[in-house]
């Protein structure tokens, strides 16, 4: 039923049969994976199990051995450097670790791409943008500070706060509560709910945080050993009869 | 049928073949930056910063290192000059070892210790923390704002840095000949400019802006190419200078080659 659904929605992201090894180690074996419209979904998986490869793939960081990914409708295998640029700006990522630009302000942080992308701002249309952001993860007070002053998950944070600054339509997000306490973590999964509420946006959240799967996604997709083993509703994925799927599910209950 | 693939993979040896693939690496990673640079628009604001970075920042180092250079090669010089009674050819020897060879040379080691080993650390730490990738993800072109920007910046103040400590170390060198013979200044650059020719000042010029495109081009690559966590950041800045140094003398020599073939 849920599956009628979803075909009757618009697809954000496809992907067929995807293929990517690092020298032996074959990562992604024949990943298929549907994004809709305004959906949240959680890809759930062991460390090394491909996630982030993933990801890296759709934004096009990395390039697959095979298969195809269209992303909005554009197969990247026929993307040049330009038109790969353009879709980029219709895609936020926030990376594992923020990737705050360390020699620059949390401010020249926020401005960074709204500058070189959206030219025909005015510099107080671009500080309203970036107060507004701030205002939004609650960090004002850390305008002018440098990534370097700020704690682990105020840097979180801010870098998801810079990822929508551009509006895109599909938000990535790698490890958003990664290395993050139980309170934080929490902040920070209203903060991706809050995100998709205000923008819009359809995302892709990878994690092995059960917690954050649960609070954040529509549809939990489980990768193990470089496949999807299932897909659903939380409930319907854990518990299963699938040893893997339990055991991870334990590990992680047990954590 | 797995050794047969195995086998298949490499051409020569694995050794010899990754070494190939290196310089083939590096020569586009050269080529990008020409292909780069003459599509605008170029970063301005980043090549101004690190201008700043490189020449201002400079300043007090070179000008420590370069009037030493004059002096103390001033104060070896004397002795023997002094023997042959030819103590008045001080200022002009000084000026054509610290014109020809001294201020290029000392001023872009210490340029390739100093900035080369800045740049490759901050593009190597860039590169691990994945801020490379989140310019290129929020679609600026990472090359042009990091690469472009910073080896413009070096091949433009290595040569203004040159110019001043060969200023700063006939200064030097004027010290210790003012200080026995009672030179006034006027006299001594008068003495020192002698036999100083274009030929010199423009070999000189083109030895510190290819110094300068060395030193900013190896440092880059080396960031840019970083991997392996922190111990990849070390490696990184370290293989920028020492990398750096080699290309100078070897540089050194070929230009200076080519200068005498013109002076003869």
């Amino acid at each position: 039923m849920e599956q009628v659904t979803n075909i009757q929605k618009e697809s954000v992201i496809q992907i067929r049969k995807l293929h990517k090894s690092f020298g032996e180690n074959k990562v992604l074996r024949s990943v298929d994976l549907d994004v809709f419209s305004r959906e949240n979904v959680v890809v759930l998986g062991r460390s090394g199990s491909g996630k982030s490869v993933l990801i890296k793939i759709i934004v096009g960081l990395l390039k697959p051995d095979s298969g195809e990914v269209i992303v909005l409708g554009q197969n990247l295998k026929l993307l040049d450097e330009k038109g790969l640029q353009a879709l980029r700006l219709s895609i936020g990522f926030s990376f594992q670790n923020s990737a705050l630009y360390d020699s620059m302000t949390v401010k020249e942080n926020l401005e960074f791409p709204l500058v070189r992308n959206r030219k025909h701002l005015s510099q107080s249309q671009i500080d309203n943008e970036v107060h507004q952001v701030l205002d939004d993860v609650g960090l004002s007070q850390t305008i002018h500070q440098m990534p370097a002053e700020l704690s682990g998950g105020q840097r979180k944070r801010i870098g998801i706060a810079r990822t929508p600054i551009l509006r895109p339509r599909i938000m990535l997000y790698d490890e958003p509560t990664a290395g993050l306490d139980p309170t934080t973590s929490l902040e920070i999964n209203n903060l991706i709910k809050e995100v998709r509420e205000k923008y819009h946006t359809s995302s892709i959240v990878i994690t092995h945080d059960l917690t954050c799967a649960r609070q954040t996604g529509d549809r939990i997709a489980m990768l193990l050993d470089g496949q999807f083993v299932t897909q659903g509703k939380f409930d319907e994925v854990f518990p299963s009869k699938n040893e893997k799927i339990q055991s991870f599910y334990n590990y992680n209950f047990i954590q | 049928m797995e050794n047969v693939d195995k086998k298949k993979k490499y051409v020569i040896s694995r050794r010899i073949d990754e070494f190939f693939l290196k310089i083939f690496d590096a020569w586009r990673f050269l080529r990008r930056f020409f292909s780069e640079l003459f599509k605008p628009p170029l970063e301005w604001g980043e090549i101004v910063k690190q201008c700043y970075q490189v020449g201002y920042r400079s300043l007090g180092l070179i000008s420590l290192t370069g009037f030493i250079t004059g002096l103390v090669f001033t104060k070896q010089s004397r002795p023997s000059l002094s023997e042959f009674g030819a103590a008045s050819w001080l200022p002009s020897l000084v000026a054509i070892a610290i014109i020809r060879a001294l201020a290029p040379l000392v001023t872009s080691l210490i340029c390739a210790g100093k900035v080369g080993s800045n740049i490759g650390a901050e593009l190597g730490s860039m590169n691990v923390t994945e801020q490379i990738d989140a310019m290129e993800v929020s679609a600026t072109n990472p090359y042009k704002f990091l690469v472009v920007s910073r080896v413009i910046a070096t091949t433009l103040m290595i040569p203004v840095l040159t110019c001043y400590s060969a200023f700063i170390g006939l200064m030097g060198s004027f010290l210790d000949v003012n200080a026995h013979e009672k030179t006034s200044l006027a006299t001594f650059f008068e003495n020192a400019f002698i036999k100083i020719t274009f030929l010199d000042i423009g070999a000189t010029l083109v030895k510190a802006i290819a110094y300068g495109f060395t030193i900013g081009m190896v440092s880059c690559y080396k960031g840019y190419h970083a991997s392996q966590g922190t111990e990849g950041v070390g490696r990184a800045a370290n293989s920028s200078v020492v990398l750096s140094m080699f290309f100078i003398f070897l540089e050194e020599i070929i230009i200076v080659q080519v200068a005498n073939y013109f002076r003869t």
